[in-house]
């Protein structure tokens, strides 16, 4: 059986790995190399790059830093961060990306969803959705979850499907950073309406808060975390055995 | 040195890289003459069968493949390029493969039970069905990692590991110089690199 997948992101700026608290307020983690390395040797079974990078100096410095772990570390790597158009695809994927994440661009351009899917294949569109509860829908977030559009985000994300997305990350902003647990709420709202893979992102505080993600909602493909494991508060292989002592299936490294 | 067959189809960056990493001589390669004159042919892959079968037809290499494998020099298919070692698949319609190893390529939906999804993907642990120097470095219940949402049938006599998945998908296959995987492993960590390294070996 294919296993629960666990992925650390590391957001990237400048060519370091930061990661915001509620999106805010930017702590220096690690080079992106050499944590990507290390995760890999730690049993993560995927990885997520954000270029979190407004300048176009930075993303040359971000592309760099995907070429040189890319040739380092051998499991699956996600891009996302600034990725508008075929050609941020196409980038990406040339430095060693397997899969690209959209988030705002899918918003501005409705048409990027399906023209990447079109050319590179389903399997490496991943639609990244920010998601805030407003009065009683959940709604999509845009810069960096600052921003309200507006959209209803169960709709959002089956039509993103419907037009090509391969796979979705749900970040519940109502409980990034909180540590308190995944949003299994919105996270079974989402699973309940797409069939491609979903990978729960947003709030992971503990080993626990994984074992309960996957025990409640067995259709969540994969967990994704930053500052836990950036801060060594969760170690994957920990987690990893915890899982398999929970009947999850789970892929463990000697 | 081991030429990576480039007919356009399919980013090459990782497998480059992994050989790269194990410090094994490799490089992308199109010229028929340069695959001839190399010790071993990888031949990677991802998109429509239709489509890369074309390619390869087309650009003459499927000929230059076929009489390579004659001659007994060691070939790996991945992912699609493992497909398309066989005879036909039946994704879009039916179209021709290699011929390689006996047996089709058809939809994994029509198979496996509808809770689970398609494309396949992920790590799944590998179950050896047949003893394979391929397979020398790696372990019963390693993962290695999947993207896929067609796989090989008939072709039981060649199969040398599956993965479950609802039923037994074929994951592997080998016949004499001729060997397939259905996973990446340029993608699978350090069991996928020491499968490149087992096959480097032959």
């Amino acid at each position: 059986m294919i296993t629960k997948r666990i992925i650390p992101c590391l957001d990237v700026r400048d060519g370091r790995v930061v990661k915001g608290i509620n999106f805010e307020g930017l702590r220096d983690v690690d080079s992106p190399v050499a944590l990507a390395d290390y995760y890999s040797r730690c049993g993560a079974d995927e990885l997520v790059f954000y270029d979190i990078t407004a300048s176009s100096d930075g993303r040359r410095i971000f592309t760099e830093i995907l070429k040189e772990t890319a040739k380092k570390v051998f499991i699956p790597l996600t891009v996302g961060g600034g990725i508008s158009t075929v050609g941020d695809f196409d980038r990406v994927l040339k430095s060693g990306a397997d899969k690209v994440s959209v988030n705002s661009g899918a918003i501005r351009n409705p048409k990027l969803i399906p023209e990447a899917a079109r050319i590179y294949g389903n399997q490496c569109v991943v639609l990244s959705v920010d998601v805030k509860r407003v009065g009683n829908e959940f709604r999509v977030f845009a810069k960096g979850g600052r921003e309200d559009t507006g959209i209803e985000a169960l709709s959002w994300i089956k039509n993103g499907v419907e037009s090509g997305a391969g796979e979705i990350v749900l970040n519940s902003i109502d409980t990034d950073g909180v540590k308190q647990g995944f949003d299994l709420e919105m996270l079974e709202a989402v699973t309940e309406i797409v069939d491609v893979p979903v990978i729960a992102s947003g709030g992971a505080g503990s080993i626990a808060d994984f074992i309960t993600l996957f025990k409640t909602l067995p259709k969540v493909d994969a967990g994704l975390a930053a500052s836990i494991f950036h801060f060594g508060e969760v170690k994957i292989s920990d987690l990893k055995e915890e899982m398999k002592r929970a009947g999850i299936p789970v892929r463990i490294l000697d | 040195m081991t030429a990576i067959v480039d007919y356009g189809v399919g980013n090459l960056f990782s497998l480059i890289s992994s050989f790269s990493a194990l410090g094994i001589p490799a490089e992308a390669v199109c010229d028929p003459a340069m695959i001839r004159s190399a010790d071993r042919l990888i031949l990677p892959g991802v998109g429509a069968f239709e489509d890369a079968a074309k390619k390869l037809r087309e650009s003459g290499l499927s000929e230059v493949l076929k009489e390579e494998a004659a001659k007994g020099k060691p070939i790996l298919g991945i992912c699609l390029g493992m497909q398309l070692l066989f005879e036909k698949s039946f994704e879009y319609g039916e179209h021709e493969g290699l011929g390689l190893i006996p047996g089709k390529v058809t939809a994994m939906r029509n198979r496996v039970p509808d809770s689970l999804k398609i494309p396949a993907m992920g790590w799944n642990a590998l179950h050896f069905v047949k003893e394979s120097p391929l397979f020398r470095y790696v372990k019963e219940n390693d993962c290695v990692y999947f993207v896929h949402s067609y796989s090989a049938v008939d072709c039981a006599s060649d199969t040398i590991a599956v993965v479950e998945y609802g039923e037994e998908i074929t994951a592997a296959v080998g016949r004499g110089n001729v060997y397939g995987c259905q996973f990446h492993p340029e993608k699978s960590g350090t069991v996928g690199l020491s499968i490149l390294r087992a096959f480097s070996e032959l």
